[in-house]
């Protein structure tokens, strides 16, 4: 395993997903059938797979003597089938007014004299027919009437924050709190995760997402599951073996705790490595989606087969956090800009769900869709300004599918800024899904959990 | 006064004040400064000279010269190149902290030419006065595109630059410093910027034209006047809450805890009286005792990188370092948003692979190949040919420890003739990467 081949494959395997997308563009994704084919992974014993698949990298590596380790992994994997809780942010403040807009609603083009769309333009929301779905988001109004979705149509908080980074601060750690360093699900891990298992915490980024950050368990972020090895140059069989083994040892304690966060980073690269041998081993083949993803110029809909594979491994994945691709800080060019993000990351979610319906996974995963804010109810020209209240979706086949909170419509629904009040708030939805979808006590997780009303998020 | 450092001045301060301020020491450079004291080496930093840009030049992996206006990913060579070559490190350091915190992405300005216009201010006023810096920032037409500047009219404002100027250049959210209306005002008070729209070259002439300026009053921290855009701009400096910000911002640049109060306000109290000046500010935090004394500090990747090719004696040579370093997640040019990079979270596990990817790279051209038979079989003197590949850098004892048992260990499995021969190169590459990606080098 050479450097090169690593940058030739990736380059590859990229190139390889193009033609592909490419040879199955314009057909659109197929129904899921009976009949069609098993996915690979699927049938097998977990533990028999997963153990399986890491005796065969452990033999490459010679790393016989983990087999603690291998079988803490193998457990994980091969507990009950643990719910997962995917957090897509859309980054910016997404336009609520434009992602479901009141099309009819005389204020509605009073404020919004150039951006407002017409009528025609978008499906109509069935479960409050004043609002009509944006153009680009087809594809949830298609699983919002098979049941799948429940739409948040103003969700925020009160006395809203309108800097992008305090707001999104609040989200992701999961309260009205400046201070607080550790994220809203990296709490939950920290509560109910292991010491072994950095996958349980997944940022499927380049960098961690702060929502996942926590204090006492190992979390991952990676951009791509199947490219995570670590060679070296001039280095190859037993000497990287030893070299590897020498890694490992790198990643033990430090006392300056900033020489112990690169140790830690170490140790849990290390680790990740290890757990991802499996999928390193087919690299260059893809993810074996049964469904068509999106064929764009964005790493999303990568992550997103990636990551249903690694759930179809059965590897012991509980909460994933990811950006979505798009620019929604849309202050000048909102139209195009806010078309063009919705559009990629609408249709990579539905293949997502369609993805997780094929392999047999969809009533183990539910997604948040989330944004720091909504837009000012008044147009400035060509775009909007920050605002209050966002649009939060909730997908996944055990998502309730109904609407929590109600638009408040913008002849009493705008607050004296002239920003969408809300009516849900996201600490009331987090809670929820921690007790509902998680199984935990949203209390140790969110703080004065209990002063927030809890919608029916689950069925 | 902040107090200053007394303690022993040596390898390992001078070689932690030059990654601290700078990109790291050249092989011998610790050595040299360490000689002329914590004061001499202070100086040294803040009056170089002139810039001479030492070692070999640039070039992409074909051989050609860099186009930075042209060639995707080259901007960012070409200032990788500054950072490797540079004989004023400070000033180029400082390059990069205001490119942080005024950061501007490409992403949004379109234009190589004027990132690098925006780049070439911060080095050459990036040391002198905030005030003066701040300015020329706000009508900086990369500035002007990337936070709407340019959108911001007479009658329908942008709040977009308002906005940020107070909370992330100057005075800081959730302080009490300003309110929603204060933002509402400053857009006001910030309208008047255009430019001209050229056909062949796209926005040109970026200036203020007053028929597009907002004259009427403004109220603004309560005050109330006829404010333009420079009147903005001293209404944030000269505000009581502006030198907290200042001064424990730009420490956060060089020690990763943040200041004791008597020590802030001993900054502040400088920063004042210089009349808003940044080189005592800087000058005062170099010699603070929290920079010797205290924990270590992550390297971000342009750091770690230019500071590895320094130690290397390697210049740019290879366009991998554009992609390198965006999975390292410091795409130069291009910083996540408004508010430039996180520097607590520069280490997760994307990042780190690619951190050990970037070390593979740049080791590669000295790789020792197969069958060379130079190579010692004694581990410590592996290792100490590893150390000596990356310029001597200083080692914790733990990490010292690891790469000898690896040495150790490996030499021994070479229990086969044709091993005896065939591992020492491998071992001695192995070395070289696991030490230029240890935690030792990843921090300093």
């Amino acid at each position: 395993m050479t450097r090169s081949s690593c940058h030739h494959c990736d380059e590859f395997s990229r190139l390889s997903l193009l033609r592909r997308g490419a040879a199955e563009a314009g057909r659109g994704l197929p129904a899921i059938e009976r009949g069609m084919p098993t996915p690979a992974g699927t049938g097998l014993d977990r533990r028999g797979f997963v153990a399986g698949a890491f005796g065969l990298a452990l033999s490459v590596y010679g790393l016989g003597k983990l087999k603690l380790f291998e079988d803490g992994i193998a457990r994980a994997a091969s507990g009950p089938a643990q719910p997962v809780l995917v957090s897509v942010f859309l980054p910016g403040g997404a336009d609520s007014l434009s992602v479901l807009y009141p099309a009819l609603d005389p204020n509605y083009k009073k404020l919004r004299p150039t951006l407002a769309l017409p009528e025609s333009a978008g499906p109509v929301f069935a479960e409050d027919t004043r609002l009509h779905w944006h153009p680009s988001l087809q594809p949830f109004a298609t699983l919002h009437a098979e049941g799948k979705v429940s739409v948040m149509p103003a969700i925020g908080y009160a006395h809203p924050d309108q800097s992008h980074f305090t707001s999104r601060h609040f989200w992701e750690v999961g309260a009205t709190d400046a201070r607080l360093t550790s994220g809203w699900m990296g709490r939950y891990l920290d509560h109910h995760g292991t010491n072994d298992n950095p996958l349980q915490g997944l940022s499927l980024d380049y960098q961690l997402q702060p929502s996942l950050a926590s204090q006492r368990v190992p979390v991952a972020s990676l951009a791509a599951p199947d490219q995570y090895t670590f060679g070296a140059p001039g280095v190859w069989g037993q000497v990287e073996t030893r070299m590897l083994e020498a890694l490992t040892a790198l990643g033990a304690r430090r006392s300056d705790p900033f020489l112990d966060q690169a140790a830690k980073a170490t140790k849990q690269s290390d680790r990740l490595r290890r757990q991802l041998a499996p999928f390193a081993k087919n690299s260059g083949n893809g993810f074996g989606s049964p469904v068509p993803y999106p064929d764009v110029d964005s790493d999303f809909p990568r992550q997103l087969s990636g990551l249903a594979a690694m759930l179809a491994a059965n590897l012991p994945v509980r909460c994933v956090a990811i950006t979505a691709p798009g620019e929604y800080d849309t202050h000048s060019d909102q139209p195009q800009a806010l078309a063009d993000g919705l559009d990629v990351t609408a249709r990579t979610l539905f293949a997502f769900q369609r993805d997780l319906e094929a392999r047999g996974l969809a009533n183990r995963v539910l997604t948040l869709v989330w944004s720091e804010f909504g837009r000012r109810g008044e147009e400035n020209g060509s775009g909007t300004d920050h605002g209050a209240a966002g649009s939060a979706f909730l997908i996944g086949e055990r998502a309730r599918g109904t609407m929590v909170g109600e638009f408040p419509g913008l002849a009493n629904g705008l607050d004296e800024d002239g920003n969408l009040r809300p009516t849900s708030d996201f600490r009331g939805v987090y809670s929820g899904l921690l007790e509902q979808w998680l199984g935990a006590d949203a209390s140790a997780v969110i703080p004065s959990a209990k002063s927030f009303a809890r919608p029916a998020l689950v069925k | 006064m902040p107090p200053v450092y007394r303690g022993p001045f040596g390898k390992p301060q001078a070689e932690r004040l030059l990654w601290r301020a700078g990109f790291g020491p050249r092989p011998g450079e610790a050595e040299r400064l360490a000689k002329l004291g914590l004061e001499g080496a202070v100086h040294s930093l803040l009056r170089p000279g002139r810039d001479r840009l030492k070692g070999p030049r640039p070039h992409d992996d074909s051989g050609h010269k860099l186009s930075p206006y042209d060639r995707w990913g080259h901007d960012q060579l070409w200032w990788l190149d500054r950072m490797v070559r540079t004989t004023k490190p400070l000033h180029e350091r400082m390059t990069l902290v205001w490119h942080d915190w005024f950061a501007t992405s490409r992403a949004g300005v379109d234009s190589a030419k004027l990132m690098l216009r925006q780049n070439q201010l911060f080095r050459r006023i990036g040391l002198n006065s905030f005030p003066a810096l701040l300015m020329e920032v706000t009508r900086d037409p990369a500035m002007l595109l990337w936070l709407s500047g340019v959108d911001n009219q007479k009658g329908s404002p942008n709040e977009n630059y308002a906005r940020e100027l107070m909370e992330l250049f100057t005075l800081g959210a959730d302080r009490g410093a300003y309110t929603e209306h204060d933002v509402r005002e400053q857009a006001r008070a910030l309208t008047g910027f255009r430019y001209t729209w050229s056909n062949n070259l796209g926005p040109i002439k970026f200036r203020f034209d007053n028929s597009r300026h907002d004259t009427g009053y403004k109220r603004i921290f309560g005050k109330r006047g006829r404010y333009d855009w420079r009147d903005s701009c001293r209404l944030c400096v000269h505000h009581r809450l502006h030198p907290s910000f200042f001064v424990t911002k730009l420490w956060g640049y060089f020690v990763p805890t943040p200041p004791r109060a008597a020590t802030k306000r001993s900054l502040e109290r400088l920063y004042v009286t210089s009349g808003y000046e940044i080189a005592p500010v800087v000058a005062a935090i170099l010699r603070h005792p929290a920079l010797y004394t205290g924990p270590r500090m992550v390297k971000s990747p342009a750091v770690y990188l230019a500071g590895m090719l320094r130690g290397l004696g390697r210049g740019i040579d290879t366009e991998a370092w554009t992609w390198l370093m965006s999975l390292a997640g410091q795409q130069l040019f291009y910083p996540p948003n408004v508010a430039g990079w996180d520097d607590t979270r520069w280490l997760d596990t994307a990042t780190f692979r690619a951190r050990w990817e970037i070390a593979g790279y740049a080791l590669r051209p000295k790789l020792v190949k197969d069958g060379d038979r130079h190579v010692p079989h004694k581990a410590g003197e592996l290792v100490s040919r590893a150390q000596a590949v990356l310029g001597r850098p200083t080692l914790t004892p733990q990490t010292e420890h690891v790469l000898e048992h690896f040495a150790r260990r490996s030499l021994a499995d070479a229990n086969q003739h044709w091993k005896k021969d065939a591992y020492p190169p491998l071992i001695e590459n192995a070395l070289r990467q696991l030490l230029a990606s240890a935690p030792d080098l990843q921090t300093s």
